[in-house]
């Protein structure tokens, strides 16, 4: 780490540190305001120095991230609280990219009459009743940040949409309309900081988003209500997948690898309550490719249909384990074994993770132990994420932890097999 | 009140004849009135410090809305101002009597709504002394009791009841000095396997809210390990006029700003 770093590093801490935070600052129109944040320095690295796909700067030396950044949360709310604005931009400076940036992680109008309520910009949606693994919640992840260990929160990015949501005691809705234009892809492990199966390892990439046209508006929406202490939601999404897919511009002669994104509808259901001295739940989704119906597009994945079992229960005190089994499984997949080109590598039919999560608190809760890992029985790979996270004070905490990937290297996680990481987060909120 | 009388008509089968001391059962059902259940509903804004042995100190500050229901049921919605780290964080308990609570949080990072899996006796409320248990009340055919005598505590007459679990609890036996004239809890001694003393309940300031006396400083003291946790109930208000409405998972993800605001 040179001299600039260290000044930058140093900079962004003190910034931080001396950012008093501010509550209730009169605005315009009796409105109330407020400040807060936090400074986050979040570093990771491969085990062995050297091993890096990257061959300059930080990079160079097997650093999977290395970022310092600064998050402000703006908060106003009108006198009677039916109206608000929160704003979330973030300063961040990334130095394996060696790149300085600004971000804004989430930034909403909120108003809300009756029984209405109405969010419109960037947004952070989660749904669904899975731990790491997302069916009904077709939202845009960042699994780059989650494999490379940033803090939780990045695995899920914002959405730029409007959310109506109606409550009432039999239904409750929430519909989310994304406009055309404003389509957040998946974010999945950066192929320049993580090893892993490229088909088109010599072509340069293209991306093509969704055309900003009209026919092209994501809609999502869940219904929701409790039932005999089980809460019950039905879901719908019409859209498009957010994980590429990819095609080479020209079969006979490629010049490039083309990331597109197939149009995608998602039908599905959740419940959960609480039995068996614990909390369980169960989802399942459809996922209907609107763009290869028939299975035989071997660029764009066939539709599938998906479940999730999910157990969690405390196991002793200030001790909490929890259990999941998900699975997807290939509709039409004759059809998917006969287009997959030759060389290419191929897929079960069914594809599924054991999840298991065990969480012990000490020390009143300012020390946490974590151990969550995926095993899938059929692929026979699998990812283990152990971390330790203390709170210093309340201002102050600290996260160490590693991700590790195994399993043969055709597999999902065993492709990922080289990048095993550990990582440490220093964070400090204001 | 009715609704109240329901679930305490075995306390009221026994009642006493004139003359007689009351049972120690009845008076746990009148302290847990007094202390748990005042009013159909109240709004708090609670202060709750942490000090460890060292006297490093951590500081929770957070609105607290209950609500009565039928049979004994409650629910609560807690909404966290501070530490920044948690501010926005939400708390919904649906009391159960007879079995743990139902439980669910909101994280405001991702916007999630997460049902906890937490057996009431042996959690911690947010790395507090205080169990979920402490907070919300134990149910009180969970406990046998005798009442071993009465006695002056702090100039105040009080009734000293013992309580030997017959469920699951985090003690062997508990001592509680209950004041005689409100039937709040002034003081509570918890034993553990050992029978050593390990943990105190004081009821350190009681004032009147709208004419209901209200503890309105308390602390748990764990005496093994010299951890304390002192919690103020500032602005307590009784018979607010809290809907239904408040406890939903809509509050969770917008909290009702009448009831919340006052930063």
């Amino acid at each position: 780490m040179d001299l600039r770093r260290l000044i930058r590093l140093a900079a962004l801490v003190a910034v931080s540190v001396c950012c008093a935070s501010a509550e209730d600052i009169k605005l315009p129109g009796d409105w109330r305001g407020s400040i807060h944040g936090f400074g986050l320095v979040n570093y990771s690295a491969r085990p062995d120095l050297e091993a890096s796909p990257l061959r300059d700067g930080l990079g160079e030396h097997g650093f999977l991230l290395g970022d310092q950044r600064m998050q402000l949360k703006l908060e106003a709310r009108s006198p009677k609280g039916t109206a608000s604005l929160l704003a979330k931009p973030e300063f961040f400076y990334d130095a394996v990219a060696e790149k300085t940036g600004l971000g804004l992680r989430e930034g909403y109008l909120d108003l809300a009459h009756d029984r209405w309520d109405l969010r419109v910009g960037r947004q952070i949606v989660t749904w669904g009743v899975g731990d790491l693994v997302f069916i009904n919640d077709v939202f845009p992840k960042d699994y780059g940040a989650f494999f490379a260990g940033r803090p939780l929160e990045y695995l899920k990015r914002g959405v730029d949409a409007v959310n109506v949501n109606f409550q009432s005691d039999a239904l409750s809705v929430e519909w989310i309309v994304i406009p055309p234009g404003l389509f957040t892809p998946d974010s999945l492990p950066p192929r320049g900081r993580f090893f892993q199966f490229d088909p088109f390892p010599s072509l340069p990439r293209q991306t093509d988003e969704p055309a900003a046209t009209f026919d092209h508006t994501e809609t999502a929406l869940r219904l929701h209500r409790t039932v005999a202490e089980t809460e019950l939601s039905l879901y719908a999404y019409r859209g498009f997948g957010r994980t590429h897919a990819l095609r080479p511009d020209n079969a006979a002669v490629p010049t490039r690898a083309v990331e597109f994104f197939p149009k995608l509808a998602v039908f599905g259901a959740s419940a959960r309550r609480s039995g068996l001295g614990g909390v369980w739940g169960v989802e399942l989704g459809y996922y209907d490719s609107l763009d290869d119906r028939t299975g035989t597009n071997p660029a764009i994945e066939n539709s599938q249909v998906r479940f999730i079992l999910t157990y969690q229960r405390q196991l002793g005190q200030d001790v909490t384990g929890s259990l999941e089994y998900y699975g997807e499984q290939i509709q039409d997949y004759a059809a998917f074994r006969r287009s997959v080109p030759s060389g290419f590598p191929t897929r079960a039919e069914l594809r599924d993770l054991i999840g298991v999560r065990v969480t012990k608190l000490l020390r009143y809760q300012t020390l946490k132990l974590s151990l969550f890992s995926f095993y899938s029985p059929r692929a026979r790979d699998f990812f283990v994420n152990p971390e330790i996270s203390y709170n210093f004070t309340d201002y102050l905490w600290a996260a160490a932890g590693g991700n590790i990937f195994g399993g043969p290297s055709a597999s999902f996680f065993g492709q990922l097999g080289r990048n095993d990481n550990a990582y440490l987060s220093v964070r400090c909120s204001f | 009140m009715k609704t109240q009388l329901t679930f305490f008509w075995p306390l009221l089968f026994a009642a006493s004849l004139p003359g007689q001391a009351p049972t120690a059962d009845e008076i746990a059902g009148k302290s847990q009135q007094a202390f748990s259940y005042a009013g159909q509903d109240m709004v708090a804004r609670v202060v709750m410090t942490l000090v460890t042995a060292r006297g490093e100190q951590r500081v929770r500050d957070l609105t607290l809305l209950r609500r009565n229901a039928d049979a004994g049921r409650q629910k609560y919605f807690l909404y966290f101002h501070s530490p920044a780290d948690v501010r926005g964080t939400a708390f919904l308990v649906g009391k159960e009597p007879g079995r743990d609570a139902d439980r669910w949080l909101f994280i405001p990072a991702i916007n999630l709504v997460q049902r906890i899996a937490a057996r009431d006796a042996e959690s911690s409320f947010v790395g507090s002394d205080f169990s979920y248990e402490d907070v919300s009340g134990r149910p009180l055919p969970a406990d046998s009791r005798k009442l071993l005598r009465e006695e002056s505590l702090n100039g105040r007459a009080c009734y000293v009841v013992e309580s030997v679990p017959k469920t699951r609890a985090s003690f062997t036996r508990k001592l509680a000095w209950i004041d005689r004239a409100n039937f709040l809890p002034l003081k509570e001694e918890y034993f553990d396997a050992q029978q050593a003393l390990f943990r105190v309940f004081t009821a350190d300031e009681v004032r009147d809210a709208d004419g209901l006396p209200t503890v309105t400083r308390r602390t748990m003291k764990n005496v093994k390990s010299g951890h304390r946790t002192e919690v103020v109930f500032k602005q307590v208000k009784y018979n607010a006029g809290l809907g239904e409405d408040v406890f939903t998972e809509r509050a969770l993800r917008r909290p009702p700003a009448p009831w919340i605001s006052g930063d």
